[in-house]
């Protein structure tokens, strides 16, 4: 099966490969997929307290798709807010990447690691909250 | 030396230029059909089918009368396994093999299967209507043969014992280093098994099963011995009389041949008969129609006898290849798992799992060598390998795994670039991977709830 070159582009030259402090109360992890399946996906985002992703780092444990998908949205969720980011769907990561149909499960996995990574970060904050007003 | 590096030499092998030499005339002047009896073209393209059938015969210890040349080893599978089947049916119905087998032999497994189950159906079907007092369709079957015990039906049962030219078929687990344990295959055998159908190597681990010993069993008890020998054949001694194989698959494209042709080897003493698939003009003895392809069988029995010659310094040279090949990779990164035995393997197979590397991107990353992945990920299911989940390897584990061929063109220079580019591409997907940072840190992978997918 032949890979596009974007595809292509982004495993060679993976954006963003790196782990962020995941102690920090700003940085938000979510790690999705599973080893037994062959793609493990771990996407970290630092948040400003105003909601704007500051800065995204990905490790992946998969094949050149799920690489180039993790690499592609750390690239695009950088400078969105927290609400934006939201929106990046699936489709535009598989649409971008022109995968093949049996790849789009790797862009389902990189929808969700962005989703985990903000509900991890939404968590934390709720936690630090109260903290904060007393 | 040339880029890409061909390392898949279990898939297929390069033509050896010998070989392409000697098959050059019957692809020109000499294009004789041999079944022409009445001619010199004819009697030529005979004759050189005859010399390439004794050269086949001599690599495996057999007799030219016993060659009977096929399009491939998978037709000769499917002609071994449904013709034993199809022509010993009164005898017996129950065929013994392995997890590990190669697809042409499981699925004409499964389709016997399929056919055994269907005309049991039919019975099922024809009793039903004798006995049920409404229309028996598909739907209402399942429930109409509990209603009239037709399981226990004294007629039914008697119809269902008659021939049905499907077969029952046992799969054997193989042990954690890819071999069959003679104690649960002499356990599987019973009075109905007709075949028991054994690979000599096997293609994805390279692991040698114990022919000779699986050969004494079967003759032993009365079954017939089939062996796929496809992988192993050339790289290390076989021999069907020492080894008491009834039938052995055999094809010309993994040993420097050309592709298209191989050779189902049947036993003329004790007599070994089978019923064909391809009828037609009678040749090969009835046993497989179709005017022969001479081209391919004359360059067939020229791999063979260069095969034979050469066996002895050839496995020795894989062998020493390898070694450094495994010891090269192996002395530079951690986490690394041969799969299937090291004791009994062919020499030039070397089958590793990069523990928190997935197959297909390390393929991907060493795009200069053509290897060949355990891992699934390339096809519609994400299931890995078939063959390293039945000698108990985990799934992740399975989904690491690589395969290298080396074959009689690879040299000691591709090998020491391979184990350079291999080494420095698994250390720059490691530090890519999540798995392999919470492994560093000291973190129980299995302890994590994954999310299932």
């Amino acid at each position: 099966m032949a890979y596009s070159d974007k595809v292509i582009e982004h495993y060679e030259n993976p954006r963003n490969v790196g782990t962020l402090d995941k102690a920090d109360p700003n940085v938000g992890t979510g790690l999705v997929g599973a080893p037994a399946c062959g793609d493990v996906m771990r996407l970290q985002l630092r948040i400003t307290d105003e909601g704007v992703i500051e800065d995204a780092k990905f490790k992946t444990f998969g094949c050149g798709s799920a690489i180039a998908s993790s690499s592609l949205v750390t690239e695009w969720v950088k400078g969105k807010t927290v609400d934006q980011a939201m929106t990046i769907s699936n489709k535009d990561v598989a649409r971008e990447l022109s995968l093949p149909p049996v790849k789009i499960h790797c862009s389902v996995l990189a929808e969700d690691a962005i989703k985990a990574a903000i509900e991890d970060f939404k968590k934390k904050r709720q936690g630090r909250a109260p903290k904060q007003t007393a | 030396m040339k880029l890409p590096i061909y390392m898949d030499n279990h898939a297929t092998t390069p033509l050896d230029p010998r070989v392409l030499e000697a098959m050059l005339p019957y692809l020109r002047e000499d294009f004789g059909n041999a079944a022409s009896r009445n001619h010199a073209f004819g009697w030529k393209a005979e004759a050189a089918v005859e010399v390439a059938r004794k050269q086949v015969a001599a690599l495996i210890g057999a007799s030219d009368k016993e060659i009977v040349f096929t399009s491939g080893a998978t037709e000769s599978d499917n002609l071994a396994i449904k013709g034993v089947i199809e022509f010993y049916k009164a005898k017996g119905d129950h065929i013994i093999t392995l997890k590990t087998e190669h697809k042409a032999v499981l699925d004409s497994c499964k389709r016997l299967e399929r056919i055994r189950q269907e005309r049991l159906d039919e019975l099922k079907l024809l009793r039903l209507s004798q006995l049920a007092e409404t229309d028996v369709t598909a739907d209402n079957l399942a429930e109409l043969s509990v209603k009239h015990r037709i399981d226990e039906d004294a007629t039914y049962q008697k119809w269902a014992a008659l021939p049905t030219g499907g077969a029952r078929v046992t799969y054997l687990d193989v042990e954690a280093d890819g071999r069959v344990s003679l104690e649960k295959l002499a356990a599987a055998i019973t009075d109905k098994t007709v075949l028991v159908s054994v690979m000599f190597a096997n293609n994805e681990i390279g692991v040698v099963q114990p022919i000779a010993e699986i050969g004494r069993l079967c003759r032993e008890r009365g079954v017939l011995f089939h062996c796929d020998a496809v992988q192993g054949i050339g790289k290390l001694p076989f021999n069907v009389e020492e080894m008491k194989v009834d039938l052995a698959s055999i094809t010309a494209h993994k040993m420097y041949g050309p592709k298209g042709i191989g050779a189902l080897y049947v036993r003329r003493k004790p007599r070994v008969r089978i019923a064909p698939l391809v009828d037609g003009g009678g040749h090969e003895r009835g046993m497989r129609s179709g005017t022969l392809n001479v081209a391919a069988i004359v360059g067939f029995g020229k791999a063979a006898e260069l095969a034979r010659q050469e066996l002895p310094d050839e496995a020795a040279r894989l062998l020493r290849l390898r070694e450094r090949l495994r010891t090269g990779i192996m002395s530079q990164l951690d986490l690394l798992k041969v799969n299937g035995s090291m004791e009994h393997r062919l020499p030039g197979n070397l089958n590793l799992s990069f523990s928190y590397v997935e197959g297909e991107a390390l393929m991907m990353s060493i795009k200069d060598v053509a290897v060949s992945s355990g891992s699934a990920c390339t096809s519609a299911s994400l299931e890995p390998s078939y063959v390293l989940r039945a000698c108990g390897v985990e799934e992740d584990l399975a989904h690491s795994s690589i395969r290298f061929g080396i074959g009689r063109f690879n040299t000691e220079e591709e090998v020491d670039f391979v184990i350079r580019l291999v080494v420095d591409k698994v250390r720059k997907l490691r530090d890519m991977s999540p798995l392999y940072e919470m492994a560093k840190e000291g973190i129980d992978l299995k302890s994590i709830e994954w999310t299932a997918h």
